[in-house]
């Protein structure tokens, strides 16, 4: 998948998340960046985005994760694998 | 493992930003609740919740609210938020409480922990597998046994437990029971001696290992989220989680489904009656489709053989649809089977308004399967209230989603339960000989009432405690109970609890009736209980009922009666109750009127019920 069709997605898996229907997400966009963001929507995220892109993140890459660019190179890298 | 017996929320984003600006009733919460949730956005509808009514429900709810504590070895914070979606979703509003972390049996122990300040009325133990099998088999039960004691004890709650995700990889395989003592073994044992343990108990099981073997053990439990942060439940397994409990909750307060409705062409049968004809239709032997929808009969039969009642709402005429059942060879189920049965060209929700009418049964008692889109998205904007499963497109899954919705979970199974079948097929009987009749008093004076009463006993207990936690309509003050309280009330020289059941030349209608009053004055008593089951409305049992009750309180020296009315969305039938039985209206409050009866004026009514001790 091309990296902006990801942020795309996971646009609508934030908005999802986070309860805001206008937000908008940037490669940059870390923790400190939203409100409400903790441990237990990092959780959702994750959920969410292996259930919408049909992927599973390994321990390390969860460890990893801290910002938007984060997500979409670890989903790039395994969709394009995938396909 | 999603919900898939529930429809996609239809628009979320519109739905979502009325909530969060305070536009959505609470009704508008309860059918969100009922869409296909994910787990962020199950999440994310409690959180609007919680913003919505911050403090407490609206009032009229007509269900009960329960305190929850979840008492746990691992993190469970992760599913609090679907718990209380799960019970959303049946109109429940739930206070949940979980230990900290790593500290549940301190929180029960010490007298000064949140958990005693919190209060439950329900405990919920869910501890992980590792956490029990550490201690061995025969040491975990005992623990878990002393544990739900030491709840009950202190709180007089209902307890649940949560049985054991199969966690532990095996180290044999297939033959792994002969590796006593292992890990995977020991979760096995543990799993089949909870269940007689928690029957001896009078505990309540949530049966995740049963999920685990229907949904597969990797849809309930994701080592990455073990390690992470002590999940044993994988975040992405929430809701699913949430909505057993719910169900449960439900179960226990008797708001479980108490009827399948059925529509008929491409549902029960495969093809349409009216245009293939008799010959036409596909079922049974023969095709694999054929045994497909045969499958869903043979489930709707083992409900009804359960205590299901079975109800039929179809676009057909009459004729038609009544051929199949009565001459189609490969038919499992016959016209006896079916409780109700509306076969015409009006629509739908129209004909399931009949069928709640004809049960005298609530319409959110009504489960109503039907494979045409159409038709289920019509019954849910008409009637929210009645559970419309989608469907799968192949008839082999109709009877699985059914399943899978839990939508007749039930804590346990009396005798009365076996019988409803009987029950409602006998009633039908009995409408078509009042239709015959000259008039109802002539009608009545030949079925032979006997009405067979019994001061409360050890073995009448489940039922009463089923009949008082399930009636809606014929209940002056809606008040539940438990086994427990029930109990007390048998030792309490003070107390009177009286059980019915109703005998007639058509059959015998089990226990239909209770009664509890309490002595309030040294010579008075109050009617705190009173309810009668929907199926011997019209008979007037109540007046025979009154009239064992006035002697029972004359036995105990008592000379005055107070009766109580307590409104609720469903009871206005006995609004008029006490001033038809000759009672006189007492100052009342506007949550409860008040009528006393004097019983040296009381004169019996002239019946054709006669009353007996059992």
């Amino acid at each position: 998948m091309q990296p902006d069709a990801i942020t795309a997605q996971l646009t609508a898996i934030f908005r999802d998340v986070f309860g805001d229907p206008a937000l908008v997400i940037t490669p940059d966009t870390k923790a400190d960046d939203i409100a409400g963001w903790d441990s237990g929507r990092m959780i959702e995220l994750i959920v969410a985005a292996e259930s919408e892109f049909g992927i599973r993140f390994t321990t390390r890459e969860v460890d990893g994760m801290a910002r938007v660019a984060d997500f979409v190179a670890i989903i790039a890298a395994k969709t394009a694998h995938a396909a | 493992m999603s919900l898939a017996w529930l429809p996609e929320p239809a628009n979320w984003p519109e739905a979502t930003a009325r909530a969060a600006a305070g536009d959505l009733t609470f009704d508008g919460f309860v059918t969100l609740a009922n869409t296909r949730l994910t787990p962020s956005r199950t999440n994310q509808l409690d959180r609007l919740l919680g913003k919505a009514f911050p403090a407490a429900p609206p009032a009229g709810l007509g269900t009960r609210p329960v305190r929850l504590a979840i008492l746990s070895s691992s993190t469970i914070s992760h599913l609090l938020p679907a718990i209380r979606v799960g019970a959303l979703r049946r109109r429940i509003w739930v206070e949940t409480y979980a230990a900290p972390f790593g500290a549940a049996l301190q929180d029960l122990v010490d007298p000064a922990s949140g958990l005693q300040a919190f209060g439950p009325d329900t405990v919920l133990f869910a501890f992980d597998a590792p956490h029990l099998t550490g201690l061995g088999p025969d040491a975990a039960i005992a623990h878990l046994r002393e544990l739900w004691r030491m709840a009950r004890e202190r709180f007089g709650c209902a307890v649940i437990q949560q049985t054991l995700l199969p966690v532990a990889l095996p180290l044999l395989g297939s033959n792994e029971h002969r590796l006593r003592g292992s890990r995977h073994d020991a979760i096995s044992e543990i799993n089949h001696a909870i269940r007689a343990a928690a029957d001896a108990d009078g505990v309540d099981l949530l049966a995740l290992d049963d999920q685990a073997a229907r949904h597969g053990r990797d849809a309930w439990h994701d080592p990455v989220w073990w390690l992470r942060a002590k999940q044993e439940v994988s975040p992405g397994a929430a809701p699913a989680y949430g909505d057993l409990v719910g169900r449960l909750l439900a179960a226990g307060q008797g708001l479980s489904k108490k009827c399948l409705v059925l529509d008929l062409d491409n549902t029960l049968w495969g093809g349409v009656v009216g245009d293939d004809g008799l010959a036409g239709l596909v079922l049974g032997q023969g095709s694999a489709e054929g045994e497909a929808h045969l499958g869903l009969q043979a489930y709707a039969r083992d409900l009804a053989a359960r205590g299901i009642i079975l109800a039929v709402v179809s676009k057909n005429d009459e004729a038609n649809a009544l051929e199949v059942f009565d001459h189609h060879p490969e038919m499992l189920l016959r016209r006896a089977d079916i409780a109700a049965f509306f076969a015409n060209w009006d629509d739908k929700a129209q004909n399931l308004r009949r069928v709640a009418a004809t049960l005298g049964i609530g319409l959110e008692a009504l489960v109503f399967v039907d494979d045409n889109p159409f038709e289920r998205e019509l019954v849910r904007s008409e009637l929210p209230m009645v559970a419309v499963p989608e469907l799968p497109e192949d008839p082999s899954g109709y009877a699985d989603r059914i399943a899978q919705a839990g939508y007749f979970e039930a804590l346990g199974i009396t005798e009365e339960d076996r019988a409803r079948t009987r029950h409602y097929a006998a009633n039908a009987e009995r409408a078509t000989a009042v239709a015959q009749a000259a008039d109802l008093p002539t009608y009545l004076a030949g079925l032979d009432m006997r009405l067979i009463w019994r001061p409360f006993d050890a073995l009448g207990l489940p039922r009463i405690v089923q009949l008082v936690n399930k009636t809606n309509q014929f209940n002056l003050t809606t008040r539940r109970t438990t086994e427990v309280e029930i109990r007390a009330l048998m030792d309490d020289p003070d107390a009177i609890g009286l059980q019915f059941r109703l005998v007639d030349r058509l059959g015998d209608n089990g226990m239909i009736g209770v009664v509890i009053a309490r002595r309030t004055r040294p010579t008075g008593f109050t009617i705190d209980t009173w309810l009668m089951s929907c199926r011997v409305l019209g008979r007037r049992v109540e007046a025979a009922m009154l009239s064992v009750l006035v002697e029972s309180v004359a036995e105990r020296g008592g000379d005055h009666l107070v009766g109580l009315y307590r409104p609720s969305p469903k009871n206005a039938m006995v609004a008029r109750l006490y001033p038809d039985l000759g009672f006189a209206a007492l100052a009342s409050e506007p949550d409860e009127a008040r009528f006393g009866l004097d019983l040296s004026a009381y004169v019996p009514e002239p019946s054709p019920i006669r009353s007996a001790r059992g």
